[in-house]
């Protein structure tokens, strides 16, 4: 595209208004309480990340945490497959995936250009930049690879849920016991689950790409079933971005010590 | 109950104009396309608005009310306060021929690039055969009524005039997506979409789908599905690979 572009409404021959828009309503609430809520969650997650301690506490550990990849993890965690440099926190190796994730996310993605982009900011008013080339180019071509990353993602939700199987223990790693940070684990590994199932290239991979659904008839079914949950896409993100943090919150509050995990039995 | 309203006109041509003010009767379960009407039979005869059914499947009286792609035939007056001036302006994303009229022949341009639907060959039997859930995903987009808010309202067009010759807009992406989900169709639309008709400058901010007086839901079901389609065919490693040595046939490329 041309480096400065004529002004987009006020081209020649569209009708002449100077206002970017006429909106009436309060359509910069939207991109303002998204940009809060995921400055607000980079900000936490950022310092999670690179606080390496009060991951794990006996039998939970953080989803920030996991799959733990270096040796130096704390605790009895999975599957500590290399030892890594002592100053970088685990955390650091792993996150790049659920960041790929969220970050080509169809949702995501619509959130983020309007908000941080203001690529447009809401339907109708005018984006402030001079030319746009959209997906077509680097970097944002590389948005195409988010099929790779929900693929990823799966591994991963495997392990959270392999890590809430293993809530089910008390502190001395005997079995069939259960506190609130069971539940915790449980809930946030079946909202990362079905964020990923609703995600619209899952969606695409499950049947979407069929032409003739009637000659494939399970696919069909589960094209069926992800597209309902797709429908709930944009709030599965959010839920399960908010949970993955609290998640983390609560074990940190059981590491430190600032609270005692209630037990069921 | 009746109440004068506040309205605002845009008024004018391709040469200038402006935003006029009147003062207009409303009625009880009046739509806007009703006050144009009065204000047309009282205070401005010459007024250009472009409608026909006045049933919102026409999608002939597009416009922008209080700044939003609607159809006049469809917003109805009791969605404002009485006390709230309503402002209505043409299409900003098109030329304008007069007040409220403008050109938008720049979609029916695109409309006629688009290859139309080549059939596969036929069944042993020489017949076609497809299901109901076959055609379904087509089916929604079919109910497009072709008012063009969506490609008014897309940013790709509104705020860039230099991605009108690339950009083909969300309503023909859309009808792109369609042939392509056809069990019928025989010609594969995925390069086409991306290099020709500009699906790759979609960043699929939805306001196409907010605006659909339809609710078609042109993003999640047309434009995604597409981009993951586009995928398939280009950026999946092993097939990128196999058409960049040649090793893969072209022929269905169209």
């Amino acid at each position: 595209m041309t480096a400065v572009a004529p002004a987009g409404t006020g081209a020649d021959g569209r009708p002449r208004l100077a206002a970017r828009t006429l909106r009436t309503d309060r359509w910069w609430l939207q991109p303002l309480l998204t940009v809060a809520a995921l400055v607000a969650f980079i900000v936490y997650s950022t310092v999670r990340a690179f606080e390496n301690a009060h991951y794990f506490a006996e039998p939970y550990i953080s989803p920030f945490y996991s799959p733990c990849l270096t040796t130096s993890c704390e605790g009895d965690t999975f599957p500590e497959l290399f030892s890594g440099p002592s100053f970088l926190s685990p955390a650091l190796y792993i996150l790049i995936v659920p960041l790929g994730f969220r970050l080509t996310c169809y949702y995501y993605r619509k959130a983020y250009y309007r908000s941080f982009w203001l690529s447009p900011p809401a339907c109708a008013v005018a984006e402030p930049h001079r030319s746009y080339t959209g997906e077509t180019r680097f970097p944002l071509v590389f948005q195409n690879l988010h099929r790779y990353f929900f693929y990823a993602g799966l591994a991963f939700n495997a392990v959270l849920t392999y890590d809430a199987v293993l809530a089910f223990r008390n502190s001395e790693g005997e079995w069939f016991h259960m506190g609130v940070g069971t539940l915790v684990l449980l809930t946030n590994a079946a909202l990362l689950w079905l964020y990923s199932l609703s995600c619209h290239s899952c969606r695409h991979i499950v049947g979407g790409r069929l032409v003739h659904f009637s000659r494939h008839p399970i696919r069909y079914r589960a094209w069926t079933f992800v597209s309902r949950l797709n429908g709930k896409h944009m709030q599965l993100a959010w839920v399960s971005l908010v949970f993955v943090a609290f998640t983390d919150f609560y074990v940190r509050l059981l590491a430190t010590g600032a609270l005692d995990d209630p037990r069921f039995f | 109950m009746s109440y004068d309203a506040r309205m605002r006109v845009w008024r004018g041509d391709a040469a200038g104009g402006e935003l006029q003010d009147f003062s207009v009767e409303v009625n009880e379960g009046e739509v806007v396309l009703d006050i144009l009407h009065r204000l047309q039979a009282s205070q401005t005869p010459d007024l250009a608005v472009r409608w026909n059914c006045k049933a919102g499947k026409c999608g002939s009286c597009s416009a922008e009310i209080n700044g939003r792609p609607r159809l006049l035939c469809l917003t109805r007056m009791g969605t404002f306060a009485e006390d709230e001036v309503v402002t209505i302006t043409p299409l900003r994303a098109f030329p304008v021929v007069r007040d409220l009229v403008t050109d938008v022949s720049y979609n029916f341009e695109k409309a006629r690039e688009i290859p139309p639907l080549v059939p596969r060959e036929r069944d042993p039997d020489g017949n076609h055969r497809m299901q109901q859930i076959d055609v379904e995903r087509s089916q929604e987009f079919r109910k497009c009524i072709e008012c063009f808010l969506c490609q008014d309202v897309c940013h790709v067009l509104r705020d860039h005039e230099e991605n009108v010759p690339a950009f083909a807009g969300p309503r023909y992406l859309m009808r792109l997506a369609e042939l392509d989900m056809h069990p019928l169709d025989g010609v594969d639309r995925r390069r086409l979409a991306q290099e020709h008709f500009g699906l790759g400058m979609c960043n699929i901010t939805k306001c196409c789908s907010e605006v659909c007086p339809e609710g078609i839901k042109i993003t999640d079901n047309g434009l995604i599905p597409m981009k993951e389609r586009v995928v398939d065919r280009k950026y999946v490693p092993s097939t990128w690979l196999g058409s960049t040595i040649r090793r893969r046939k072209r022929s269905a490329e169209a």
